[in-house]
């Protein structure tokens, strides 16, 4: 009986994520009245093992292989299980990443399990987990329990633990070799790139003006502009602006755009998807322009106008010129 | 080629929902449902590969007797034929109840490639199109933003955070899930909607595809999430709320 957290790195360095991932471990593994076992899988990750066992739980295993040096399906998913199946754990908990999206389901699979994926809380009733989870894109919350003895498998939304809540500690550091072999990888991964230099900082703007879906046509993007304009602010988008290429990639915000955190974030027909949400939240004050009140983005609002954003952002123009003068 | 595209129906995005007298799922009554968006990539990118290299395009599809009308929109926008999973209480399955039916049908049909969206906006786990890959044994690769066929491989683009892309090769077959904005989707044409009338559309049940696993994970109640910030809505018509909001931002805010 352990939770069993699996902390992700590349390339020897963390992924911000799985500190808060390791928070959720030390409150679950004591409400549980259970040991906390940490996994870091990789190559060459002696250092990072050290660091994880300087914080507060039973056991760091450093699980290395030459064949975990570049992050493919394959290996990983074969890699944890092998650790899962000899460490037997409760519950086994990872950060949401992308690299996470990429092989946990397939790992809770060899389990007959479900990786309840993205949660946002975790209670426990009774010795068990139940976990909160987002539905129809964060319009309504769902509690979903798990059964059949586990171990059960989780990936934890960024920013549901917080990572100030990290304990220190000291743990002893194992080493586990997962059987692995090259010829049973079958992802063959090149060196990541990114596609062009950033032209656009938006980490450094005072005010971002955001753009989403609300805004119904190309045709309608300078209304957005103008307010941007008029309020001295960098003009930003929500995904779906950029993938139809209204706006360049380069001004989107969010999981896979970019992490803003500015004094004003003005959303502007954005209803507040989660991946856009990880993206902004962390602004000083949040506006939100949307005609629908049930939007999640008021959930993050500080400020808001329920109404249609042709009316309103005319309107804001006005009394910004007017207040300027 | 050939290739199986898994999509799901869901309510349709502006829908305003409501928790059903059960408190388990939704009031599906009075809703509308559309393409899952991520599905509807997919989909085209099916169409897309079909259109460079030939083959076929088979749009799979799980859902009640509903889905019919998504599965006629993508056979009108040029899937070739079509298999629905007919069944009425697909909510009592979990992720992997649903991927082994999935898996089942697709079994059958030994395709080349398996596209799907990376995750659906209802349950959004995101994870059916790597369950299905692992129970049929081949290999899987998400959030793909380009795909470019080699023989017996592929090589994609990969989506990563923060803006890092990276490229992965692998055999086939193999399951991909497809990342929106990838392409760009196509309209049906009025010849496409009157070709798909007359195109097969195979109706499988769940006692044909073996009886499913007991759910491990349920959903045991949904409902409004609880706000956790005091968000000060600002009423009136429209240049009332303007005036009050740049009024906070000028002397509360101070950045005008």
């Amino acid at each position: 009986m352990s939770v069993l957290v699996v902390l992700e790195q590349t390339g020897g360095k963390w992924n911000r994520m799985s500190w808060e991932t390791l928070v959720a471990g030390q409150q679950l593994s004591a409400q549980m009245g259970v040991d906390l076992h940490v996994a870091v899988p990789g190559s060459g990750i002696g250092a990072l093992a050290a660091e994880a066992a300087a914080k507060k739980c039973a056991k760091v295993y450093a699980v290395e292989h030459d064949l975990l040096k570049d992050y493919t399906a394959d290996a990983y998913t074969a890699a944890v299980e092998a650790l899962v199946r000899a460490v037997s754990p409760t519950l086994v908990l990872f950060p949401h990443t992308y690299q996470v999206r990429d092989f946990a389901p397939k790992l809770a699979t060899r389990f007959s399990q479900v990786l309840i994926s993205d949660a946002i809380a975790v209670k426990i009733e009774s010795g068990s987990p139940v976990f909160v989870r987002l539905l129809f894109q964060g319009k309504l919350n769902g509690d979903v329990r798990v059964s059949g003895g586990g171990p059960y498998f989780a990936s934890l939304q960024a920013g549901a633990f917080r990572v100030d809540a990290l304990e220190s500690g000291s743990a002893p550091v194992e080493s586990f070799a997962p059987p692995l072999a090259a010829a049973s990888i079958r992802q063959k991964p090149e060196a990541p790139f990114r596609e062009s230099a950033r032209a656009v900082d938006l980490t450094a703007a005072e005010i971002i003006v955001s753009v989403g879906r609300g805004i119904k046509e190309k045709e309608n993007i300078p209304i957005v502009e103008e307010l941007a304009k008029a309020l001295g602010a960098e003009l930003a988008a929500s995904r779906p602006i950029c993938d139809a290429g209204w706006l360049p990639m380069e001004r989107q915000v969010g999981s896979s755009g970019q992490t803003v955190a500015p004094k004003v974030y003005m959303a502007i027909g954005i209803s507040g998807a989660i991946q856009h949400l990880v993206g902004m939240k962390g602004a000083k004050t949040i506006v939100a322009i949307n005609k629908d009140a049930n939007a999640p983005i008021f959930e993050v609002a500080d400020y808001g106008i329920v109404g249609d954003l042709f009316e309103v952002v005319p309107a804001l123009v006005e009394e910004v010129k007017k207040a300027k003068s | 080629m050939k290739i199986i595209v898994a999509i799901k129906q869901v309510p349709v995005r502006d829908s305003q929902l409501r928790v059903d007298a059960n408190g388990r799922w939704i009031q599906e009554a009075d809703l509308s449902f559309e393409i899952n968006e991520p599905d509807a990539y997919a989909l085209e990118e099916a169409l897309q590969l079909k259109e460079k290299h030939g083959g076929e395009v088979v749009a799979l599809c799980a859902g009640p007797a509903r889905a019919a009308q998504t599965i006629r929109e993508a056979l009108a926008k040029g899937a070739d034929r079509a298999i629905h999973i007919e069944e009425e209480s697909l909510n009592t399955l979990d992720t992997l109840g649903v991927a082994k039916l999935l898996a089942g049908a697709v079994k059958a049909e030994n395709p080349d490639l398996i596209l799907t969206g990376l995750q659906s906006d209802d349950l959004g786990y995101g994870q059916t199109g790597v369950v299905m890959a692992e129970l049929l044994g081949i290999a899987s690769s998400t959030i793909i933003m380009q795909v470019e066929v080699d023989g017996a491989s592929i090589r994609v683009k990969r989506e990563l955070e923060d803006g890092w892309f990276q490229h992965i090769t692998m055999p086939l077959p193999a399951v991909l899930t497809i990342q929106s904005g990838i392409n760009k989707l196509r309209y049906a044409t009025l010849m496409g909607i009157k070709k798909a009338k007359s195109k097969e559309i195979k109706r499988v049940t769940l006692a044909e595809l073996g009886a499913a696993a007991p759910a491990t994970a349920t959903i045991e109640k949904i409902y409004v999430p609880q706000k956790s910030k005091q968000t000060q809505i600002f009423e009136g018509d429209a240049k009332t709320s303007a005036a009050k909001l740049v009024e906070k931002l000028k002397f509360e805010v101070r950045v005008i």
